[in-house]
C-alpha cells in the first residue's frame, strides 16, 4: 500500500487525532496527537491490510526554533512490506507522551533511550530510566540548548588545546 | 568469616532457605564482547535475570555528526561497528545521498558491495569464531581469525585500512579497485569456501557443541518481530526476510543469491545453533555475490560529483542497510546547512541487547554466554 | 627401594640410627629427588609440550624464541612468576588464601611416593598403593575450595564450588572403573598389578575383555574431569569465569594452581600405564640390571606421556561441556557403566577362571584395527589438504 493509502485508512478510523500528512517528503510522514498515539498505533499494528509489526525505529528530535520535541517513529510491515512514518510531537514545556511499549515492545529500550538524550517522558513505560549515561546525570545531552557540565564526580570537562 | 558487602536476598522455599546472588558480568570480562555489564541474579547456576547495563562505550557519535557535516562523519561511522565497518560507510552513504538527491555511479556501486560482502564475511568468522572460544573450543578461533586476516589484507589493498576503513564517500566509493584485484579476491574465493565446509566438519555438528546450543535461548518468530530483532537473528528464528533482497538498494536487485532461514535443525527453530547456522550460510552467500561482481563490473567513474560543503535541502531520510548484525536504519534530519541536523543510527545490536534480559530467566549463566555470542552483539553498535 | 636401604643399613652406612628413622629419612630423600629432580622438570617440559602441539594444532607456531625451539619458555615463565608482586586481597581470608594453592600441589606431589618408574625405582610399594592415589588425589578439592572461599569474590566462589562438585562426582566413576582390575589382580599394589601383564600388548589388562576396555576409557575421561581439563574445565572457564577460582592469584601462587593440573596430567598418564597398558614391562633383552631399569624407566615414561599427549589433543579439539550436562554425563551415564564393568568382569572371571583368556587376542585385534583405521583418516586428510593453506615450520 502507498503511503496515501494508509493515510486514508487511518484518518478515516481517527479523525480528528491525525494533525497532518505530508506525502511530498521523502518518507510521507503523519502527525498524530499524543493523547491518541496508542491506540493510532495498536490499529496500524493489527490492522489486516496494515500489519505494521516492526517499529523499525524511534528517534527524538529537538526542534528548539519551534518550541518542541518531535518523537519520530518509523514502522515496517513484514508481511505486506511497507513502510510509514508516524511523529509526535510533544511540548518543550511539558515532554510527556504516552509510552508505546504496548504495542511494540522494541520500545521499550527506544523510549529509554530518547528519555535519556532527549528528555521525553513516557508514560505507562515499565523502567524509565536512563540508558546510555550514568544514573546521576543531569541533562539531556542531546538538546540544542544542553550545556555541558563544568565537571563530573570531580573531574573536569575542560581541557587545554594542546595546540597552543 | 562472611563475604562483606554483597547484597543476599534471603528466601524460604519449602524449608529450604536459598539465597539469591547478586552478580556483575563485566565491563571488563573476557568474553561479553566488548564493554558491556550484565547484572544478573542468580540462584545457584540457574539465573533469575540478567539485566543488561550499556552506556560504557557510548561516544555520543550522535551528537558529533551535528558539529562535523555529512562529510566530516564518514570515519565516525567506522567507528559503529568497527567489526564490518563498510556496511555502515554504506549506511551514511545512502542516507546522504537519499536526502540529497545524488546518484552513486555505477561503478562505485559495484565497489561498495564488493567491500560490503567482503566485510560481512570477516565480521561472520569473527563472530562465528568468538562464539566456538566461548563455548570452549579454542581452535576453530584461530581458524576463523586466520581466513578474517587474508580478508583484511584484500581490504587493506583496497583502501589502506585493516579496521576501520573510511573507503566510501557521499557519492560513491573513495578510490577504484587496484590493478590486479579481481585476480587476488578470487584466489582467496577460491580458497575460502571449502573451508567453510572444514569449519562445519570440526565444531558445527559436534556433539558437545549442539548439546551447548540446541534448545537454548529460544525466540520465536513473533517474540523476534515484536523486539525488533533484525538480521540472521531474525532469520535464525524463521522468517526469510533480507533488505537486500526484500527491499534491494544499490545493485542487490542484479545479484543472484539465496537467504538462509534457520531450521530448527538440531533443536528448536529459533535456538542459538540455528542463529549459528545462518551465519555459517551466509558467507556462502557472500563469496557468490563477490564473484558475481567481480564478473559484472562496468567501467566508469567510481565517485559522483559532490560539493564540497554538501547542503542537503530542509527534510529527513531514513533508509535501511543490510550490516552484518542485521538492518541497521540511518535516520537524518537536514536543516539545510552543511551539518547534519539529527543523525540516528538504529543498530542491530541495540534491540539484541533489548530481549537479552527477556530470554534468560531460566538460563544458566553458561547459556548467557551462548546467547550472547548467538546474537552477535558488539559493544560500539549498542552504545554508539 | 626398600631392599636398597636393607642393604645400605646392613653395611653399616647408618651405624646406630633406629631403622624406622633411616626409612623415613631415605624416603624423605627419594621423594625430593623424585619431585625435584623428575616432576618439577617433567612440568615444565609439559607446558612447552602443550603450548607446541597445542599451536601445531591451530595451524600456528607457539613460542620459539626462548632457548633452542622455546624449550625454555617456561624456565622464563617460572622465573616472571616468581618475580611478580604476591597480590593478597584486602578482603581476602589471607591464611586460606595463602595456603590454598598448596594443598592442590600437595595432591598431585603426594602421588610420586607410589608411582612405579620400574621394576627397583618406587620410592614405596605400599600395598594399598591404588587406594593411596585416590585418595591423595582428592586432596585437591581442598585446595580448590579454600582458594574460592578466601577470594572474597562471586565468581571465585562460583568457580571453587563447581570445581569441588566435579571432582567428588568424577571421583566416583574413577575409582569404579579401577575395581576390574582390582578384581583381575587380586592386589591393589602397583608393582604387583604391573608384575601380572607382560610386555607383550596382548596381554595388557585394556585388552583383557571388553569391560576392562570400556574401563579404560572411562578411568581416562573421569580423570580428565577431575583435574579439571577440558572438555570440562568449567572451573577455568576463561570465557565464562576469568579464572575460576584462581581469578585473584598471581605470580606464583598462580603458577602453582597451573603447575598442579599439568603435574595431574602425567600422574594420570601413570595410572593409565600402570593399570591398563603393562606398565614398565619390557621384552626381555638384557641381563645388565642398570640398562633394564633404565629401559623399563624409559618405556614407562613414554607411555604415560602419550596420554598426557591424548589430554592436550582433546582440549585443542573439543568445546566445554556445560555443568549440568557434566554432572548427569557422570551420574547417568558413567556410574551404571561403572556398576556394569565391574559385574561384567567378576562374572568374566567365574566363567574364564584362567587369567589370560582366548578373548584378549581378539580384543587386541580390535585396537590394532581401531589404531590402522585412525591412520588411514589421517592419510586421507593429509592427502587432500592444501599445503599452502598450513603454516609448516621446522617443527
Amino acid at each position: 500500500m502507498t503511503p496515501a493509502e494508509v493515510y486514508q485508512k487511518v484518518k478515516e478510523r481517527f479523525g480528528e487525532a491525525i494533525e497532518s500528512f505530508n506525502e511530498k517528503a521523502l518518507d510521507p510522514y503523519i502527525v498524530v496527537k499524543s493523547d491518541a498515539v496508542v491506540e493510532v498505533c495498536r490499529f496500524l499494528k493489527e490492522d489486516p491490510a496494515l500489519v505494521f509489526d516492526c517499529l523499525s525505529n524511534m528517534s527524538g528530535v529537538d526542534l528548539l526554533k519551534e518550541g518542541k520535541l518531535q518523537v519520530v517513529s518509523h514502522l515496517y510491515s513484514y508481511p505486506h512490506r511497507h513502510a510509514f512514518v508516524v511523529k509526535v510531537d510533544v511540548p518543550r514545556e511539558n515532554p510527556t507522551m504516552p509510552s508505546l511499549e504496548g504495542v511494540w515492545k522494541a520500545a521499550n529500550w527506544q523510549e529509554r533511550e530518547i528519555y535519556d538524550l532527549v528528555g521525553v517522558i513516557f508514560t505507562d513505560h515499565s523502567d524509565l530510566r536512563r540508558i546510555l549515561m550514568p544514573e546521576d546525570w543531569v541533562g539531556h545531552p542531546l538538546r540544542k540548548d544542553f550545556v555541558e557540565p563544568e565537571e563530573y564526580h570531580g573531574i573536569s570537562t575542560r581541557r587545554e588545546s594542546l595546540l597552543k | 568469616m562472611s563475604m562483606a558487602g554483597y547484597e543476599v536476598e534471603v528466601q524460604r522455599d519449602g524449608g529450604l532457605e536459598t539465597e539469591e546472588m547478586t552478580l556483575s558480568m563485566g565491563p571488563q570480562h573476557p568474553s561479553t564482547h566488548g564493554v558491556l555489564r550484565f547484572i544478573v541474579k542468580a540462584d545457584g547456576e540457574v539465573m533469575r535475570s540478567a539485566i543488561p547495563d550499556i552506556g560504557y562505550l557510548h561516544g555520543s557519535i550522535e551528537k558529533i555528526s551535528e558539529k562535523v557535516g555529512y562529510h566530516g562523519f564518514m570515519p565516525y561511522t567506522d567507528r559503529v561497528d568497527y567489526v564490518s565497518a563498510m556496511q555502515c560507510n554504506q549506511g551514511w552513504g545512502m542516507v546522504c545521498e537519499k536526502i540529497a538527491g545524488i546518484e552513486v555511479p555505477r561503478r562505485g556501486e559495484f565497489c561498495r558491495v564488493i567491500a560490503c560482502e567482503l566485510g560481512r564475511i570477516a565480521s561472520h568468522l569473527l563472530s562465528v569464531g568468538t562464539m566456538a572460544q566461548d563455548i570452549g573450543g579454542m581452535t576453530p578461533f584461530v581458524h576463523a581469525l586466520r581466513e578474517r586476516e587474508k580478508i583484511n589484507n584484500l581490504l587493506e589493498e583496497l583502501c589502506g585500512a585493516r579496521l576501520t576503513f573510511n573507503y566510501m564517500r557521499v557519492g560513491g566509493v573513495a578510490w577504484d579497485l587496484p590493478a590486479g584485484y579481481s585476480e587476488k579476491v578470487l584466489a582467496f574465493l577460491d580458497q575460502f569456501e571449502p573451508l567453510v565446509d572444514e569449519y562445519n566438519d570440526l565444531i558445527s555438528y559436534n556433539k558437545i557443541y549442539v548439546e551447548r546450543l540446541a534448545n537454548v535461548g529460544v525466540i520465536s518468530q513473533a517474540e523476534a518481530i515484536n523486539y525488533n530483532l533484525v538480521g540472521p537473528n531474525l532469520r535464525g528464528s524463521g522468517l526469510k526476510y533480507d533488505v537486500r533482497k526484500d527491499e534491494p538498494y544499490s545493485i542487490y536487485g542484479e545479484l543472484d543469491f539465496d537467504v538462509p532461514v534457520g531450521t530448527g535443525e538440531v533443536g528448536t527453530l529459533g535456538d542459538c545453533f540455528d542463529r549459528y547456522m545462518v551465519r555459517i550460510r551466509e558467507m556462502h552467500e557472500s563469496c557468490k555475490m563477490v564473484r558475481q561482481c567481480l564478473v559484472m563490473m562496468p567501467t566508469g567513474p567510481v565517485l559522483a560529483k559532490v560539493a564540497r560543503k554538501l547542503k542537503p535541502p530542509v527534510g529527513e531520510a531514513y533508509i535501511r542497510v543490510e550490516g552484518s548484525r542485521g538492518d541497521m536504519g540511518w535516520y537524518v534530519v537536514s536543516d539545510g546547512s552543511e551539518f547534519p541536523y539529527r543523525t540516528k543510527i538504529r543498530t542491530g545490536s541495540f534491540a539484541a541487547m533489548g530481549i537479552v534480559d527477556k530470554i534468560s530467566r531460566g538460563l544458566m549463566i553458561a547459556d548467557l554466554i551462548a546467547l550472547i555470542a548467538s546474537l552477535d552483539v558488539v559493544a560500539p553498535e549498542v552504545d554508539r | 627401594m626398600k631392599e636398597f636401604v636393607d642393604g645400605l643399613i646392613a653395611n653399616g652406612s647408618f651405624a646406630g640410627m633406629p631403622v624406622e628413622m633411616v626409612y623415613a629419612l631415605m624416603m624423605l630423600l627419594f621423594g625430593a629427588i623424585v619431585v625435584f629432580g623428575f616432576a618439577l622438570p617433567l612440568v615444565t617440559l609439559t607446558v612447552w609440550v602443550e603450548r607446541r602441539v597445542w599451536a601445531r594444532m591451530q595451524s600456528r607456531v607457539g613460542p620459539n624464541r626462548v632457548g633452542p625451539q622455546g624449550i625454555l619458555q617456561a624456565l622464563a615463565d617460572g622465573i616472571k612468576n616468581i618475580l611478580k608482586e604476591d597480590i593478597i586481597p584486602d578482603a581476602a581470608d589471607r591464611r586460606l588464601f595463602a595456603i590454598a594453592p598448596f594443598f592442590v600441589v600437595w595432591g598431585f606431589v603426594a602421588t610420586f611416593a607410589v608411582v612405579p618408574f620400574s621394576s627397583h625405582l618406587v620410592i614405596a610399594d605400599l600395598n594399598v598403593g591404588l587406594l593411596y592415589i585416590t585418595a591423595v588425589t582428592a586432596l585437591s578439592v581442598v585446595g580448590v575450595l579454600m582458594a574460592g572461599w578466601a577470594s572474597n569474590n562471586k565468581w571465585s566462589l562460583l568457580g571453587g564450588i563447581r570445581s569441588a562438585a566435579q571432582i567428588i562426582s568424577y571421583e566416583i566413576p574413577a575409582g569404579l572403573a579401577l575395581i576390574p582390575v582390582i578384581l583381575l589382580t587380586g592386589t591393589l599394589s602397583m608393582q604387583k598389578i604391573i608384575q601380572a601383564q607382560s610386555w607383550e600388548p596382548w596381554n595388557w589388562f585394556v585388552f583383557h575383555s571388553p569391560f576392562t576396555f570400556i574401563a579404560a576409557q572411562v578411568f581416562f575421561i573421569s580423570a580428565l574431569a577431575e583435574s579439571n581439563r577440558t572438555p570440562f574445565d568449567i572451573p577455568e572457564a576463561e570465557s565464562e569465569l576469568v579464572a575460576g577460582f584462581a581469578t585473584e592469584y598471581s605470580g606464583m601462587r598462580f603458577a602453582l594452581f597451573f603447575l598442579a593440573e599439568w603435574g595431574a596430567l602425567y600422574v594420570i598418564g601413570a595410572i593409565m600405564t600402570t593399570l591398563f597398558f603393562g606398565g614398565w614391562q619390557i621384552p626381555p633383552v638384557t641381563d645388565n640390571v642398570a640398562l633394564q631399569q633404565g629401559l623399563q624407566f624409559g618405556i614407562f615414561f613414554l607411555k604415560s606421556y602419550f596420554w598426557v599427549f591424548v589430554a592436550m589433543w582433546i582440549r585443542a579439539t573439543l568445546p566445554r561441556v556445560r555443568v549440568d550436562q557434566l554432572m548427569s554425563l557422570c551420574w547417568k551415564y558413567f556410574v551404571p557403566i561403572g556398576f556394569l564393568n565391574m559385574i561384567g568382569t567378576a562374572v568374566w572371571m567365574v566363567v574364564w577362571p584362567q587369567q589370560r583368556s582366548p578373548a584378549r587376542y581378539l580384543m587386541f585385534f580390535l585396537g590394532v584395527v581401531i589404531v590402522v583405521q585412525f591412520f588411514r583418516r589421517v592419510r586421507f586428510h593429509l592427502r587432500r589438504a592444501r599445503p599452502e593453506m598450513y603454516y609448516s615450520p621446522a617443527i
